[in-house]
């Protein structure tokens, strides 16, 4: 594999609950090469969305190591982990995620902002054009349809022009017809940018429009080929 | 970069209005508004003490002097210094009025006066007529004008007469109202003003007869106070007090500038309160933007951006609270002085004061920083992974030292500013230090509540008992509202049940202990040829069941050691003034020597002094020291020889100098005496030495101490009032933390409705739950109550402690039933509520 953006070695994540300690990811070895869209799947509570966060930096892995586009995410403090994000990933909610108080134009201004940049709200606008939004750039999250604020989280993701896309299950709360066109334009949009794309999803037929899709189970990574007989 | 950036999203993320704090303005309002008020006023009579100190004085400056009037070398000096010198006369005396064989005395404060007085402002009487004009009389007998209150205590008409010793007067209008009547101080009669002149054959005025001279002086505007005071010390033949305009009423000034003092200290109680709920609101606000947080750390945001970010929110909102404090407290102060301008005896000058409103702004940001902090320092803990796993984010544990840092900081600022503006530090220390300890007290007690309700709520026989169950569940589980409603309610309450426990503990001293050991009456200017007669007549009389005499001269400590009193020991009040000083050849019976030895009973060498032990501990004296002392102008230079112990706790006879006979015997004085006799015959013995004795002045020592139990009475009255506004905020707390737990309630309320409880069940556990709080916030607040009335009875008063229980009940009572209240008019919402609504939203 060329060059991989992400690396995984021996990742492992567990979370200490009131019922005792609970293994979440067991021991993931995984690599994503730069410009490769990879699909995860798996039944729920099979680990995708918690390894889509220990790639974003969301969370820290309590074992192994997980790099990221050289940096090793397990040592850097939280602020490093925002930089990061803020200068080479996007990411989108199953839950969209937008701040309510910021309209639609500030929501997608705003990792542009804080990364300092001038030209923030006209590459916003120039973004959420490009989504469709154009004439919904000043109205908030919750004067938008499910699907028009999913597609403001993913002119939010995009706008800054990240070099990995991390998406976790995008379409999970939207209509079988919305879901379609926000699929298309998160495709297109990793196409365009040439970003590196992690899509966690329930749908087979979302994840085999990935260069490659792979499947956790009980928090284990099984190997591309199962995946593939098991479809 | 990152402060523009966080500037932007503060105000994006006000947008959403300040609904959610509305709790954090009005406690943060309310108060500063308490303590610009209290400023406002303590600054509007300031002023007017300023701008009218020639009147209130009587003159640009005055001289005292100890019972003698000036030589004249010196009231030479003083008209060569002044365009007018008016002479005033002021000693206490008794007013006798002879009706149809009845005989009717009062004590009264006379004062006796020139043709100048008043040089400045003017004397208004009822009837309206000029006071030269009364003071003349008509016939044969002077006039008088005498406060209204003796004049109907008398029964007195205008135009009948009175005796004042000897001499017989005509009253000729009623005295409403005194320029200089504030200057003089604390005085135990009301007031007869009549012509010095006119004294001459009253008795009154014999040497060795305690009376106060003092001469006012209309000073030329370009004359030096200063140096006037400087050259006056020089001619002067010792024993002066002088006052100017600069500061004409010292005693009023301090006793306002102490009270005003105290409290802003009271006030700032209140503000304590408020931060709890301040604190509350950033908490549960926070709480809520916690998936927003966690989103712009999602899309990059740093810790500080966002720290800043909520912290330029509550900056704002801080400014805002504290801009409708100011401007509460103004208004407030503005009414309280329009209405009550005509009752208070000094002046007042009503304008914006730029200092007191400066100093409540400075507390209420201090306290608005100090609350605020902790909360906003735990944005730093809300992680990303929020968004995606509930409630991660923890909401216990301390802040980074940074943070810790700064509270102590911001903690000693507060401090200092308290003990700095007061004036009163060692006060402000220690009452900032009582606040900090009830609030720890109170946050392990709601700690400790929480604990506890968990336990029993899984005890056997509760588990029973359905809406208890439920009652301690909610109070011992998540998102109890223990630590707000304990914490707000409590501290205004402890601030209440400690004034109330000082209180009751202070005037049952004065009111009820007092007049068991107490004499029945003081007698002064009894002459010395009087003195056998008087005492051996008392001795006689079965009702009287002792009697006590000493010789009584007053003076002025100027040197110790040779050194100007003062610089050699500080400002204490046995140099402030004259004092009463006594000789005696043996110790009086009872007397206890502590240290050294008295003199000899036939001792007649250089003089000698037994000091009180206990002031001379305070001003560092020791065996051997020298004072010289200023008795009717002539100085003593004595020895320090013994020191004994004087109690003036049973308002008994008690001078702090004692000196040997050879050294003042000599000096005109007159003798005091102290009378222990059945109440029941208090009147007659009033009556027959009155009789007997015309020149003796009795003072009920009943009536003086009705007379400071009414100042005492309104001091704690307006303390009261400082710790209502605690209350009041406490109340806004609560109810804050009632309307935040509504949706909880409305959600839980909606539960139980589907399983198939009954309004009046839910109702129940509601009521139980308020009434619990309330009981454990008053509980605590007697607890706390009690400690502090205990040591400020112990440790300031140095008196004994007896635990007002009627009191505390109505703490305990009174915090119950407003969160009752407070509980259930929130809980009027969860239950009307229908449960598929409530059900539905929240999914």
């Amino acid at each position: 594999m060329p060059d991989p953006v992400v690396t995984l070695r021996g990742a492992q994540l567990a979370l200490d609950g009131n019922a005792g300690r609970v293994e979440i990811l067991k021991s993931i070895d995984l690599d994503v090469a730069k410009g490769e869209s990879l699909g995860l799947v798996g039944p729920s509570g099979s680990g995708k969305s918690s390894l889509l966060m220990l790639i974003g930096g969301l969370d820290r892995a309590t074992g192994g190591s997980v790099r990221v586009l050289g940096h090793d995410l397990t040592a850097m403090d939280e602020d490093g982990l925002a930089r990061l994000r803020r200068k080479h990933m996007g990411i989108v909610f199953q839950s969209f995620h937008l701040i309510p108080t910021m309209t639609a134009l500030e929501n997608v201004a705003i990792p542009l902002e804080l990364a300092g940049r001038r030209d923030a709200f006209a590459r916003a606008e120039a973004e959420l054009e490009v989504m469709g939004l154009a004439d919904r750039v000043r109205h908030y999250p919750a004067q938008l349809s499910g699907g028009e604020q999913q597609r403001v989280a993913l002119a939010r993701a995009i706008a800054p022009g990240p070099d990995i896309l991390l998406a976790d299950e995008p379409t999970g709360n939207l209509d079988l017809l919305t879901g379609e066109a926000i699929m298309d334009l998160l495709f297109d949009m990793v196409e365009r940018h040439g970003s590196t794309l992690v899509l966690v999803t329930h749908d087979p037929d979302l994840a085999v429009r990935c260069d490659r899709a792979i499947r956790l189970v009980d928090g284990r990574l099984e190997t591309e080929e199962r995946l593939e007989a098991a479809e | 970069m990152s402060l523009p950036v966080a500037f932007r999203i503060a105000l994006r993320e006000l947008r959403g209005g300040v609904r959610g704090f509305r709790v954090f303005i009005a406690c943060l309002a309310l108060g500063v508004a308490a303590v610009a008020a209290v400023g406002l006023v303590r600054h509007s009579i300031e002023a007017g003490l300023k701008q009218e100190g020639a009147t209130l004085l009587g003159g640009d400056a005055e001289i005292q002097l100890s019972y003698r009037f000036a030589t004249d070398t010196e009231r030479g000096w003083m008209e060569a210094n002044a365009a007018t010198v008016s002479e005033i006369v002021d000693f206490r005396s008794m007013v006798v009025v002879d009706r149809n064989g009845n005989t009717e005395r009062g004590l009264t404060q006379v004062k006796g006066v020139d043709g100048a007085y008043p040089i400045f402002g003017t004397v208004r009487l009822q009837p309206e007529l000029a006071l030269g004009k009364a003071l003349e009389g008509t016939g044969a007998l002077p006039g008088s004008v005498m406060d209204p209150v003796l004049i109907q205590r008398l029964g007195l008409e205008v135009g009948e007469s009175f005796r004042l010793g000897t001499q017989e007067f005509m009253l000729s209008a009623a005295l409403l109202r005194e320029p200089d009547g504030v200057g003089g101080g604390f005085g135990l009669g009301p007031r007869t003003i009549v012509r010095t002149d006119a004294l001459a054959e009253s008795g009154l005025l014999q040497p060795g007869t305690l009376f106060d001279i003092s001469y006012r002086m209309d000073v030329p505007a370009e004359a030096e106070l200063m140096e006037l005071e400087a050259s006056a010390n020089e001619v002067f033949e010792g024993g002066l007090l002088w006052r100017d305009s600069r500061n004409a009423a010292p005693g009023v000034s301090e006793f306002i500038n102490r009270l005003g003092a105290f409290l802003v200290l009271v006030g700032l109680a209140g503000l304590a309160v408020g931060g709890v709920g301040v604190a509350a609101a950033v908490r549960s606000y926070l709480d809520e933007k916690i998936n927003v947080i966690a989103t712009l750390k999602t899309v990059g945001a740093e810790t500080r951006t966002i720290f800043m970010a909520y912290g330029l929110q509550t900056a704002a909102l801080t400014l805002v609270g504290i801009a409708i404090g100011l401007g509460l407290g103004s208004v407030s102060a503005f009414t309280l002085l329009i209405l009550a301008e005509s009752l208070l005896p000094v002046p007042v000058v009503r304008s914006i004061h730029a200092a007191p409103l400066a100093e409540a702004a400075l507390y209420g940001a201090l306290t608005a920083a100090l609350f605020t902090l902790w909360p906003l320092a735990r944005t730093e803990r809300i992680r990303a992974a929020a968004l995606f796993r509930d409630r991660i984010s923890p909401k216990t544990g301390f802040p980074r030292w940074q943070f810790l840092a700064a509270l102590v900081l911001i903690l000693a600022a507060l401090v200092a500013a308290a003990a700095a503006l007061s004036g009163i530090p060692l006060l402000a220390l220690w009452s900032v230090a009582g606040l900090v300890v009830a609030f720890l007290a109170l946050l392990l007690v709601a700690a400790g509540l929480r604990l506890a309700a968990r336990r029993l709520a899984r005890v056997r026989a509760v588990r029973q008992l359905s809406a208890l169950r439920r009652a301690l569940g909610s109070i011992g589980g998540a998102g109890s509202e223990a630590d707000s409603v304990v914490l707000s309610l409590g501290l205004g309450l402890s601030v209440l049940a400690a004034i109330g426990q000082i209180d009751s503990n202070l005037r049952g001293a004065i009111t009820q202990e007092l007049p068991d050991v107490a004499p029945s009456y003081f007698v002064v200017d009894i002459q010395t040829d009087q003195l056998e007669r008087f005492i051996g007549g008392l001795h006689q009389d079965a009702d009287v069941r002792r009697v006590e005499s000493a010789p009584m001269l007053r003076g002025v400590i100027t040197e110790i050691n040779g050194r100007p009193a003062a610089a050699a020991a500080g400002e204490h009040w046995v140099l402030q003034g004259d004092r009463g000083i006594t000789y005696s050849a043996v110790p009086p019976s009872g007397t206890v020597v502590t240290a050294g030895s008295w003199w000899p009973e036939d001792y007649n060498g250089q003089p000698q002094i037994s000091f009180a032990a206990e002031e001379a501990a305070e001003l560092g004296l020791v065996i051997g020291d020298r004072l010289t002392v200023n008795v009717l102008g002539r100085e003593i230079e004595a020895e320090i020889t013994s020191f004994r112990e004087v109690d003036f706790s049973t308002a008994g006879i008690g001078f702090i100098l004692s000196m040997n006979p050879a050294s003042l015997s000599g000096a005109p004085h007159s003798h005091i005496a102290t009378i222990y006799a059945e109440e029941s015959a208090e009147a007659r013995l009033l009556r027959e030495i009155g009789e007997v004795y015309p020149n003796i002045t009795m003072i009920r020592v009943r009536d003086a101490i009705s007379r400071v139990s009414e100042i005492l009475q309104g001091v704690a009255a307006a303390t009261a009032c400082g710790a209502l506004v605690s209350l009041l905020t406490g109340l806004v707390v609560l109810i804050g933390a009632a309307a935040a737990g509504e949706r909880a309630r409305r959600f839980e309320a909606a539960v139980l409705k589907t399983v198939g409880a009954s309004r009046r069940a839910i109702l129940l556990g509601f009521a139980l739950r308020s009434a619990l709080f309330g009981m454990t916030a008053g509980a605590v607040a007697v607890g706390a109550g009690g400690a502090a009335g205990w040591a400020v009875m112990t440790f300031v008063m140095e008196s004994g402690f007896s635990f007002d229980s009627v009191s505390a009940l109505a703490i305990v009572l009174g915090g119950t039933m407003t969160t009752l209240i407070a509980g259930l008019a929130f809980a009027w919402g969860p239950l009307s509520a229908r449960p598929a609504h409530v059900l539905r939203t929240s999914e």
